[in-house]
């Protein structure tokens, strides 16, 4: 089955055919990325989703860095630095941070687990377009990678003042990071579209 | 050789922004909606050109503050000491920390002045119509969209060093002002980025051959 789309970066009006699993379509005018086709999208995105979600509540309870001067110990989790800037008055902050670290991340997966769970069993979930562009539209703002980075740099920056000790949290935000990217990768839209034009 | 490109501007489509389907244009309605998943659809992102300009001035503005206010005070044993973004790159040269230097500088002042740079040449060759290097121009767009979200690293490190150094009277680190004129730098110039139309590079093409 062919298609018409239009390039989203430069208007170039294209026909798409049928493509082989995992091939990608280019735009020959600007060489924006119009169409990957991926194997078993909705389910790989669904099982990723699954499993974030599980690595997602360890991130936010267990212990994420500890930091020991002498005898004084001071224990945090991911939470404890956006509450201390609310206190000290930088609510705006707090809030940006917060929203980019564990809201963005955590409506993303919640939102993609209502969409595709009932699609895995055929179901349409009510109010599919609307919920899927919000997901869609979180995407720039999930910055859980730029966190690990500012993890990085704050160890360093300590590191001649105290001993700085990870928690498992630490290391399940890590793998979050990766469980996020890889949903994001496997996520085909065009497939999520074609079902839904399917089963309404 | 001069042949006009067949794009949906020309065609009488209409392509959706949010799922991509391609739709045959309504003059007579307002506000069409995309058949397929109830967006609002525009041939091209309304007033592209207004919003990224405003944006960016905007996002120049709160530029100053940010690098001139101090980020963080450390508090110790009754002592204070301010940094810029600036004098936090510095410090981190002078210990011989220059890779974590370079992160900063790069993600904190590199990115955020290129960024604008950028989106100020797109805007202004677009606005004298200029068929220039269409492609390139198109992939500096890219490059700005991907980039932006890292210069957060800098706020992100400041939320660590005030959840970690908070040992009372024997040192303390606060978040200075500055951290609230950076973190609206870096959404305003993402915002910037998100309101500019890159079809806009290609219309005059289109319409200096047709």
């Amino acid at each position: 089955m062919s298609r018409t789309i239009a390039c989203h970066e430069c208007d170039l009006l294209h026909r798409i055919g049928d493509m082989p699993q995992g091939a990608s379509a280019r735009c020959v005018r600007c060489g924006a990325l119009l169409y990957r086709k991926k194997n078993n999208s909705l389910d790989r995105t669904l099982a990723f989703a699954l499993t974030g979600m599980m690595l997602f509540i360890l991130s936010n309870t267990f212990p994420f860095l500890a930091f020991k001067i002498e005898a004084q110990v001071q224990q945090t989790i991911l939470l404890t630095g956006i509450r201390t800037l609310f206190d000290q008055g930088m609510r705006t902050v707090a809030v940006l941070v917060l929203f980019t670290i564990i809201i963005v991340p955590f409506l993303q997966m919640a939102g993609l687990l209502y969409l595709l769970l009932p699609l895995k069993f055929d179901r349409l979930p009510p109010g599919l377009p609307q919920v899927f562009r919000f997901v869609r539209w979180l995407q720039p703002w999930s910055m859980m990678e730029v966190f690990m980075l500012g993890i990085l740099v704050a160890m360093v920056k300590l590191m001649k003042m105290a001993t700085i000790v990870p928690g498992v949290a630490v290391f399940s935000f890590l793998a979050l990071i990766f469980i996020i990217a890889a949903m994001t990768a496997a996520l085909d839209h065009h497939q999520v579209w074609e079902k839904w034009d399917e089963l309404r | 050789m001069t042949f006009i490109q067949k794009t949906s501007l020309n065609h009488g489509l209409i392509s959706c922004h949010s799922c991509h389907l391609l739709c045959r244009r309504n003059s007579s309605a307002g506000i069409m909606r995309c058949p397929r998943c109830g967006a609002g659809m525009h041939l091209r992102k309304p007033y592209s050109i207004q919003r990224t300009w405003a944006l960016i001035i905007s996002a120049l503005v709160f530029y100053v503050p940010a690098n001139v206010l101090p980020i963080t005070t450390v508090i110790s044993l009754g002592k204070a000491q301010s940094d810029t973004i600036m004098s936090g790159v510095i410090y981190f040269i002078r210990t011989g920390m220059w890779p974590i230097a370079l992160v900063i500088f790069i993600a904190s002042v590199f990115v955020p002045v290129l960024k604008l740079l950028i989106l100020i040449l797109l805007l202004i060759s677009v606005q004298r119509k200029s068929a220039w290097r269409s492609k390139d121009r198109t992939r500096l767009y890219r490059i700005t969209e991907l980039v932006g979200r890292w210069s957060m690293v800098d706020i992100f490190v400041v939320t660590i060093l005030v959840a970690l150094v908070n040992l009372g009277a024997m040192a303390t680190i606060h978040a200075g002002p500055a951290a609230f004129y950076f973190s609206a730098v870096v959404v305003i110039t993402m915002f910037a980025a998100m309101s500019f139309d890159p079809r806009l590079i290609w219309d005059t093409e289109a319409s200096s051959h047709g």
